[in-house]
């Protein structure tokens, strides 16, 4: 096998590893967002499901405890952004900001005033947490040509969380288009007036939008501390959620190329790993940072709507209010 | 009976205090959860912030930062736009002021060092007129489009600090030094000037700016044709258009202005107390920022006093880190976090009990 091809495998395989959180917090977004719920508290929700997942994986030993702590910690934190943003009507943006601001400060002070290991939780052992997976056949296929090799470097051998996100996009696409729930999500983001004047709840459906939020970002945040990592460490989610922000606005709000954008995404953060004080020939060394700024460059460039606009759906961050007296 | 609305006291004193003390409520809430007095906790915060010459030169200090990045937010909120791009603003404020300091070294220091303090200004003014624009003529939303801008400012400040802008011989990613011209006098010296003796802390000359910035914001939001300008955009830009106002135009500039007074945050950390270029120095202020100008309303008046307790909060928590290690610094975050929770998402909640509670009392419906 040739060394490119072997290079460009393994850039695959953890460019996957890496896109995960972004596609976890990123079809998150999707939902609040189509709901008409603008989520800015992606990261934050995330955090603290890290947190809550590697705090609780080190008193239980059990990935699946972590992961259900994770759920119900950052839906916890969804349902504060929910009741701002949906009963409260204040302003989303504003929710949100407080969101990441408080997941940031709780998940260290109590971080630190439980574990003792200045903002840390115990390193886990690795019964608790999700293992990798070896598909079966992966070490005998390796002696198919090409194929073989895809398979077991690439497609086996990941956590289960890593499947769960990827089975999670077309189950998205299947919910917002094809079921009645995934109908009016649409439609109380796009036109909430006309969904209340159907007779149904505003809020109910926002709140249903914003607790699914909630319980993917749990996700998210467990797949950083349980299954990528060996614990949950200070401020773990660096900037993830933000660039799940930008693959959706990305993606148009739309669940099938929103894995397309996390995957370019976390292929970008592979490429900036990998390419560290390697210099290329006639370019020289790529500064990394230059790498690392491209997401947010390229999400700027698409908003300025000069490749392709992007338009968010119609009534996000805008408070319903049911009487107009 | 037609409602009236209530009285300033009311809306601008008692509510927003309630919001601020159910914040401080919460955030005691959790010093309790981790086994400490949160009464104890306090008391030992206020001693360190105020009860020595030493505590409130830093708190002053911190306060300065916090008025900047607190006025910028709120300038950007009275043309009805949410910069949440002051970090990013205020680190290019400390790169504008750096290239200022170290390409003209030369010049006498009268010259230098309000062409410093210029450069800082409208370094975060150009870093937010990408964001302002296309938020004005495209419609791509300042939110996003400064939080994206927020990640560039700080890959960019990195690669200039490992790279192109290095100390040679330094393994640290900072700058050389400046030369003195380039440099804002502490507090102390300017005191030793006039023959006064104070405690050597890194409160400079940069504080007396802030407090002028808050000054000069008043009168243009409120005293001047623009602010007007600004508050009609805010308020409704469709009624601002019938009054031959340009919304995009007003959104540019007061987005510029925002930019600019986080830029100015730079004068403190940078000119003040560094004296060089250093990475991540404005250690999120620009965040707080946005609790600060949330708490004060807006309000130049309200963001100075947002600013000192914020000040008060993080040279207080310091000496709690200190006494109590179980306290870290980040309680910090988390008090500013339920601030911007209760002052800013949720100020309402209260809001509408106050003024059903006041209509009880006064016999008169007033909306809130």
């Amino acid at each position: 096998m040739s060394e490119a091809f072997q290079i460009i495998l393994l850039a695959v395989d953890s460019a996957i590893r890496l896109s995960v959180p972004l596609l976890f917090a990123c079809l998150a977004g999707l939902y609040s967002e189509r709901a008409g719920v603008v989520d800015i508290g992606l990261e934050g929700k995330m955090l603290i499901g890290a947190f809550a997942a590697g705090a609780t994986a080190s008193l239980v030993p059990n990935p699946w405890m972590g992961l259900l702590a994770a759920v119900l910690a950052s839906v916890l934190f969804a349902l504060v952004h929910g009741f701002a943003s949906i009963t409260q009507r204040g302003n989303q943006i504003v929710a949100g900001v407080a969101i990441n601001v408080l997941a940031s400060g709780l998940t260290a002070i109590l971080g630190n005033a439980w574990f003792n290991q200045g903002g840390r939780t115990p390193q886990l052992p690795s019964g608790a947490r999700f293992n990798e997976i070896v598909l079966p056949f992966a070490e005998s296929a390796r002696a198919i040509p090409v194929f073989g090799a895809i398979y077991a470097e690439v497609i086996s051998g990941h956590s289960v969380l890593v499947y769960g996100a990827l089975a999670l996009v077309p189950l998205t696409w299947f919910i917002l288009y094809r079921t009645r729930w995934g109908l009016r999500l649409r439609a109380v983001g796009e036109n909430p007036a006309a969904v209340d004047t159907a007779g149904l709840s505003v809020t109910a459906l926002r709140y249903s939008a914003v607790i699914m939020a909630g319980i993917l970002c749990g996700f998210g945040g467990a797949y950083l501390a349980i299954a990528q990592s060996a614990g949950f460490i200070t401020d773990m989610t660096a900037g993830k959620g933000f660039i799940a922000l930008a693959a959706l606005i990305f993606a148009k709000w739309r669940p099938v190329p929103a894995l397309g954008a996390c995957f370019l995404f976390g292929l970008l953060d592979a490429v900036a790993l990998r390419i560290q004080g390697v210099s290329f020939p006639g370019i020289g060394q790529v500064p990394v940072q230059a790498i690392q700024a491209l997401p947010y460059l390229l999400t700027v460039v698409l908003l300025a709507g000069f490749i392709g606009k992007a338009t968010p759906p119609k009534a996000v961050g805008v408070p319903y209010l049911k009487d107009r007296s | 009976m037609s409602a009236r609305p209530a009285p300033l006291w009311l809306t601008a004193g008692v509510v927003p205090l309630v919001n601020v003390a159910v914040a401080f409520l919460a955030a005691g809430l959790v010093i309790a959860l981790i086994g400490e007095n949160p009464l104890e906790a306090l008391q030992i915060m206020l001693r360190g912030a105020l009860g020595s010459q030493y505590g409130l030169g830093y708190t002053l200090y911190y306060t300065t930062s916090f008025i900047f990045t607190g006025l910028a937010v709120a300038v950007a909120f009275h043309a009805g736009h949410f910069n949440i791009g002051g970090e990013g603003q205020a680190l290019m404020g400390g790169l504008g002021a750096a290239l200022v300091a170290l390409s003209l070294p030369f010049l006498p220091w009268p010259i230098l060092l309000p062409l410093c303090v210029l450069g800082a200004a409208l370094a975060g003014a150009a870093w937010v007129l990408i964001p302002a624009y296309l938020q004005a003529y495209r419609g791509s939303h300042i939110v996003i489009t400064t939080i994206m801008f927020n990640f560039l400012a700080a890959t960019l400040l990195v690669y200039l600090l490992v790279g192109p802008m290095k100390m040679a011989g330094s393994m640290a990613p900072e700058t050389a030094k400046f030369v003195p011209g380039a440099t804002l006098p502490l507090m102390n010296q300017m005191a030793a000037w006039f023959g006064l003796t104070l405690t050597r802390t890194p409160l400079n000359l940069s504080f007396v700016f802030a407090i002028l910035a808050a000054i000069t914001v008043w009168v243009l939001i409120w005293r001047t044709r623009l602010g007007y300008a600004i508050r009609t955009v805010g308020a409704n830009p469709d009624a601002a258009v019938y009054a031959g106002i340009s919304p995009a135009r007003i959104t540019v500039i007061a987005l510029l202005i925002s930019g600019g007074l986080a830029g100015l945050m730079a004068t403190n950390e940078i000119l003040g107390v560094q004296g060089r270029l250093i990475n991540e120095f404005t250690a999120g202020a620009g965040f707080v920022g946005i609790a600060v100008a949330l708490m004060g309303r807006g309000h130049p008046f309200g963001i100075v006093l947002a600013a000192l307790l914020f000040g008060v909060l993080y040279q207080g928590g310091a000496e709690l880190a200190f006494d109590k290690p179980k306290i870290t610094r980040e309680m910090i975050i988390v008090i500013q976090g339920f601030v911007i929770l209760f002052a800013g998402a949720l100020e309402m909640m209260f809001a509408d009990r106050i003024a059903a509670l006041y209509q009880r009392f006064a016999g008169q419906p007033v909306s809130a």
